[in-house]
């Protein structure tokens, strides 16, 4: 009370996890102009629309849908583990996080390149040759699921650091708040791809 | 009554750090330090917009070139309107004055996120560096004008990708600010300070983090849309490709016409916070004006494409987005009745502050109406892209929020620095910046409406008259702004000592030392009263009997 340093030691999870949650807003809106986008150019050309989601392996979108279902179960039960104490289990359950990313982060780039090859890409002669709708849905193929990735792995970083935090004792079982915002943003990067998923997949 | 804390403890802008020297600033954590800092270096950035302003004014005098090249002209308006837009306004008032008031006025010790407020201090600072960097890049400065327009953003060969990727920054900038303001708002009031005890320059800070949290990532997405457009040529927003360059606007504005309200409000709220010092006088409708801001924030992000009439969208659609303009003015006018009604038989002492928001109001009111002149579909495809836009636009922006500026640096100048000013030049810049404002803008209204096109570099010889007396106007008003700066500059070495409270003002930020201790309030107040309460100069009744 008397030292001037002792006052910055207040803590508010409720106001930190408000915090967190209002950057997710601001992401969801972010994808939100793209998915705007989408649904406008998706009106104009539907059969275009749907003839080049055919293009598309739905298998292996499938597979990557499962494994970051997958890894929002990991995540949402290491802050469970930390909460009870559980420090290294914590650790592993994140670190497993981090593999599915990478496994999925190993599919979006066999996919990508396996239409690359195919000369399915922005400017290819290939795709200008293709009605406007066809083309449009491509750029949006790429620039979606490219910004998806991007979060993925900033995602990844953000667990790493959580898992430094967790081994050096900053997050415990009486503060892992900070885990819990990177929970938070890592459901997030899930929850667009169960967006993406059906849009670019599925439906056709 | 004058500080609760002992006169020992040092205030903000002397007190020991870790670091030394420039250090001791740019890395530190304290709101106040950081408010101090978002002021210096948007001040910078403002001076070198101003001066770009004056220019093209200068060129403006004559038809045909003046002083300058067509393609310099429109790189000019081009900086012009990013420095002002995203380095200026957007951050002026909530950056800087939200930073160094808003912990002050609830009663807390800094913002929620200390570190990420020094963060957006930061990206800030790279943002504007960037811009000014694309100035010197091989392919000259951007020439698109502020508002990034496809095809031609994606066609120029100039640097547009360092200027999108500053205006990107800056966003983000914005984006961490508001969501520290609003987590700041909402847990860390003193205890008392209930939601309708807040003083209303909060109220207007609360509004515009909203905005900034829901609106500008879409200007974000649809910047970097723009970027990859370039590099990679995807199509999105190329016609060539089957890509729609009218949905570029329409996610343009759909941030940009909201922002509008992050420049603004703030400065409505300044207005509602200095009335009532110097009205002495409880303002009035104090929960009209809360609600107004909020209503401004919700229905100004509904009304994006009344800048888009002429783009031939259904008449349907047109219809709506007229009405939904009309309806945003009502909580604008709303504030400004209630200011009236506040002056109504207040004790009014004139001081500096007090004259520039009475040049707001007179000056908000005409941006106002003539903003709804705009909203009228008629009128608009009649002075669309013209001077009246032009003319319009600055009277709410310079007129309304630039002026509102110059009130609260007047106001809160002696709480930041501890010094007071000199009011005879503050009052005769004062007087120069109003009547320089109103004869370089006005003249815009009548160019506008007898066809001025705005962004054209040379104009019919029948126009010349008007733009002498705009150009002569930018001269006057330049002057009584550097007569502004000047003087605060000398306060700030030579000024006399203020107090604590030197307007009688009964906000919080008032009853802390001037300039602030490190940790603002000793012990945290409590709350009892609401903010305005100047229940002490009002006549009571049974006294007139």
């Amino acid at each position: 009370m008397t030292t001037a340093a002792t006052t910055h030691t207040h803590r508010d999870d409720v106001g930190s996890r408000m915090g967190m949650w209002l950057f997710l807003f601001t992401e969801l809106i972010l994808f939100g102009g793209l998915f705007i986008i989408y649904a406008v150019y998706r009106f104009k050309f539907p059969e275009q629309f749907s003839l080049a989601a055919r293009e598309l392996d739905t298998l292996i979108g499938t597979v990557n849908t499962i494994i970051l279902l997958t890894s929002s179960l990991t995540v949402a039960l290491s802050i469970t583990a930390i909460q009870q104490g559980k420090k290294h289990l914590s650790m592993m359950l994140i670190g497993m996080t981090i593999i599915f990313a990478l496994a999925f982060l190993v599919n979006k780039y066999f996919e990508w390149s396996h239409k690359i090859s195919i000369g399915i890409y922005p400017q290819s002669p290939e795709l200008l040759n293709k009605p406007p709708g066809e083309i449009l849905y491509f750029g949006l193929y790429y620039v979606m699921t490219g910004l998806h990735a991007l979060h993925v792995i900033i995602g990844m970083v953000v667990l790493l650091f959580s898992m430094v935090f967790i081994a050096s004792g900053k997050i415990n079982q009486q503060s892992y708040v900070k885990l819990e915002a990177g929970g938070l943003y890592w459901h997030l990067v899930d929850i667009i791809w169960i967006f993406l998923f059906p849009l670019f997949y599925l439906i056709s | 009554m004058t500080s609760n804390v002992p006169a020992i403890e040092p205030d903000y802008l002397h007190a020991q750090t870790n670091r030394k020297g420039i250090g001791a600033w740019i890395f530190s954590t304290d709101h106040k330090r950081i408010g101090i800092l978002y002021m210096v270096s948007m001040l910078v950035f403002f001076m070198t917009a101003v001066v770009l302003g004056v220019l093209m004014r200068l060129e403006m005098l004559t038809p045909g070139k003046t002083i300058m090249q067509p393609q310099t002209y429109n790189t000019f308006f081009t900086l012009h309107g990013i420095m002002m837009i995203f380095l200026f306004i957007i951050p002026g008032l909530p950056a800087v004055f939200g930073n160094f008031l808003l912990p002050l006025m609830i009663g807390a010790k800094d913002v929620f996120f200390p570190r990420l407020n020094l963060l957006s201090w930061w990206l800030f600072i790279t943002g504007g560096l960037l811009a000014l960097v694309s100035l010197f890049l091989p392919g000259g400065p951007a020439d698109t004008g502020w508002t990034f327009y496809v095809p031609y953003s994606i066609r120029t060969t100039t640097n547009v990708i360092p200027a999108l990727f500053a205006a990107f920054i800056l966003g983000f900038s914005s984006i961490l600010t508001g969501l520290n303001f609003i987590t700041t708002i909402h847990r860390m009031r003193a205890p008392g300070m209930t939601w309708f005890k807040m003083p209303l320059f909060t109220w207007a800070l609360y509004s515009t983090a909203w905005i900034q949290i829901l609106a500008t990532p879409v200007i974000g997405i649809t910047l970097l849309l723009v970027v990859v457009e370039r590099l990679f040529g995807v199509g999105i927003f190329d016609p060539n490709l089957g890509g729609d360059p009218v949905l570029y606007q329409h996610l343009f504005w759909i941030y940009s016409h909201p922002a509008v309200y992050i420049m603004i409000l703030p400065g409505l709220g300044v207005v509602s916070e200095i009335l009532p010092v110097f009205a002495r006088r409880t303002i009035f409708g104090y929960k009209v004006i809360a609600y107004s801001s909020l209503a401004i924030a919700f229905i100004g992000s509904l009304v994006w494409a009344h800048h888009m009439f002429t783009v031939g969208m259904s008449n349907t659609g047109m219809f709506i987005f007229s009405l939904l303009t009309f309806l945003v003015s009502i909580p604008s006018a709303i504030k400004v009745f209630n200011w009236i009604a506040t002056l109504y038989k207040g004790s009014i002492k004139i001081e500096v502050p007090f004259l520039f928001v009475l040049s707001f109001i007179f000056q908000f009111s005409i941006g106002g109406l003539t903003g709804l002149m705009l909203g009228v579909l008629a009128v608009n495809i009649h002075v669309q892209d013209t001077y009246f836009v032009v003319g319009h636009f600055h009277y709410v922006m310079f007129g309304g929020t630039g002026f509102g500026l110059m009130a609260a640096m007047h106001f809160w100048f002696p709480k930041m620095f501890g010094k007071m000013f000199k009011k005879t030049p503050a009052i005769i810049g004062w007087l120069l910046m109003t009547i320089g404002f109103n004869t370089l803008y006005f003249p815009m209204f009548i160019l506008g409406y007898l066809g001025m096109p705005r962004r054209y570099y040379d104009y019919l010889p029948q126009y010349q008259s008007y733009h002498i007396v705009s150009t002569v106007g930018s001269w006057i008003l330049f002057i009584g702004i550097l007569v502004i700066f000047i003087n605060l500059l000398i306060s700030l070495k030579k000024g006399m000592k203020a107090s604590a409270n030197p307007w009688g003002g009964k906000t919080l930020e008032w009853t802390v030392a001037s300039p602030p201790p490190v940790e603002n309030f000793h012990e945290i107040p409590v709350v009892e009263k609401g903010p305005y309460d100047y229940s002490e100069y009002e006549i009571k009744p049974e006294l007139i009997k």
